[in-house]
């Protein structure tokens, strides 16, 4: 699956969507293929806030649960309501419908240490390389 | 995001077949040591794994189970006096090509490993033991057979062994052997030849609740892939699937076989694991009889049900239990949604009082109480199929 270029990308494997002061947050293809069938998504409410780097819900599969870490810090405005009751629209679509929230940026700078796609790619191909050592 | 499975260190132990679950595009995880394929993505993954192994068939890589011979020393009898001494289980109610499950103890009534022993002949046994805990066991094994006139073999590394799971694993593998599999009744076993090889230990055994076999080959690298290959070759008419340690836990959970280290370990005894059908107190004597016979006459006090969540969330081992005003009262064991019931089942230990069917249990699930239920176990148990009156 593309990594799409607008996006930005986390080491935690979370991508950022910026439009404006706005930020849409998910988890990329390559997280969603490390957890395995998605069925559980564990989402903070709109009007919480987040904080770069801290964890800010729960993805779970069948086999683990991981938690996500924002990229930015903000107010929450929407959690993916979509994600209560298919989650695992994370599998199928994780950089388009299955985003997981929308926050509102409170400090934007904090996105220019965040890789670009190419960045990203080059990082994800280094992990799947020591997998297969 | 952050997995909880861990990536590898390069000093992991490799089965025969590593290669091949990586050219399968297998995800490998760590697990006791172990280089093993958690599932196959590109296949379809763990839950249409385990749903292959509850309506067809699929096939695991099971080499990093070890496998203990005790065979006769000088005289008849030093095997199966030893065997009794290791084992909570009646040996010598075994025939000839019978299995049974089974555990060590330690002296204080807690398990050294859960087993699986077949009566290979009439002072000749083969102790099937977890991967975790095979140097462990093989120490214990011998440390506690010294006395004993017996020959003690570790072939763990010998054998590649496959577990064929599923209502259809007795069509697949009559099509590899011609021993006679409808007549070896479940926990038992047969040698036959299977894809050639000759005397080829056949077991009707398996850890996923399905009916099954698991056979035992040489364990080099050539045979092994030849084996994997022609068993998926033979199962392609029935979807057989690729079967990794993820779906090999939720089946297992749904069966409620115990996994050491979870249900049962050196801090859990026999009675708490509700594993009082398996420890044959008529026997004079096997290393903690004596714990478990006073273990039994002062009582219990925590015990495992199965439990199912009422609320949303997923109980995970090692979360904590609760009573309904927070007082904690327990921990779960095993937690997992179920793929076959659609539910979010868990096992865990908890006061005899709290045990009973219908009890609402609070599992505490990242800082928040959800609501759970005890429910009857196993979860899932297949339906036999009626002896056919008319063949």
């Amino acid at each position: 699956m593309a990594y799409p270029p607008q996006y930005r990308y986390t080491k935690e494997h979370e991508w950022v969507d910026v439009k404006g002061d706005t930020a849409t947050i998910g988890i990329t293809d390559y997280a969603q293929h490390e957890l395995g069938d998605v069925v559980f998504a564990e989402l903070p409410k709109a009007g919480s806030s987040v904080t770069a780097g801290k964890s800010f819900g729960t993805v779970e599969s069948v086999k683990a649960v991981s938690e996500i870490f924002a990229p930015a810090t903000g107010e929450v405005l929407e959690a993916n309501p979509e994600l209560q009751s298919t989650p695992e629209k994370i599998n199928t679509d994780p950089h388009g419908s299955a985003w997981l929230i929308k926050i509102k940026l409170s400090n934007p700078a904090e996105l220019a240490g965040l890789m670009d796609a190419a960045a990203y790619e080059a990082y994800i191909a280094e992990k799947n390389k020591e997998a297969s050592a | 995001m952050e997995s909880a499975t861990t990536s590898m260190p390069t000093e992991l132990r490799k089965t025969a077949l590593n290669a091949v679950h990586r050219r399968l595009g297998a995800k490998m995880v760590n697990f006791g040591g172990w280089d093993m394929p958690v599932e196959y993505p590109s296949t379809g993954g763990l839950v249409a794994e385990h749903k292959a192994v509850r309506n067809g068939v699929g096939v695991f890589d099971v080499s990093h189970m070890g496998d203990i011979r005790i065979r006769t020393g000088r005289r008849d009898g030093g095997a199966l006096a030893a065997v009794q001494h290791l084992s909570m289980n009646d040996a010598a109610k075994l025939a000839i090509g019978q299995a049974h499950y089974s555990a060590m103890l330690y002296p204080n009534g807690t398990f050294v490993d859960d087993v699986v022993v077949h009566r290979l002949g009439e002072d000749d046994f083969l102790l099937v033991i977890n991967a975790g805990t095979r140097e462990k066991d093989i120490q214990w094994v011998r440390g506690h057979t010294r006395g004993f006139d017996c020959v003690v073999e570790e072939l763990s590394d010998s054998y590649t062994q496959l577990a064929i799971q599923g209502p259809r694993a007795i069509d697949l593998l009559q099509k590899l052997t011609d021993a006679n599999l409808a007549a070896i009744k479940n926990y038992w076993f047969t040698h036959g030849t299977v894809c050639g090889l000759p005397r080829t230990l056949i077991a009707r055994t398996g850890y996923t609740g399905e009916d099954g076999f698991e056979i035992y080959v040489p364990s080099d690298a050539a045979t092994s892939a030849k084996v994997w290959d022609a068993v998926m070759e033979a199962g392609r008419a029935f979807g057989i699937l690729p079967c990794g340690l993820g779906a090999r836990n939720t089946l297992r959970l749904e069966a409620k076989m115990a996994l050491y280290g979870h249900e049962i370990s050196d801090t859990v005894n026999v009675w708490e694991a509700g594993l009082d059908r398996y420890a044959k107190m008529e026997k004079p004597e096997f290393i903690g009889r004596e714990a478990l016979a006073a273990a039994k006459a002062a009582g219990i006090t925590r015990t495992l049900v199965g439990l199912e969540m009422v609320e949303r969330g997923i109980a995970r081992d090692g979360y904590c239990c609760c009573s309904h005003d927070g007082v904690p009262i327990g921990a779960i064991t095993s937690g997992s949604p179920s793929p076959t019931l659609g539910k979010n089942i868990a096992l865990a230990y908890v006061p005899p009082a709290m045990s009973a069917i219908g009890t609402n249990i609070d599992v505490e699930i990242r800082g928040q109480r959800c609501k759970a239920q005890v429910v009857p176990t196993p979860f899932y148990k297949r339906a036999r199929k009626a002896a056919a009156l008319v063949t």
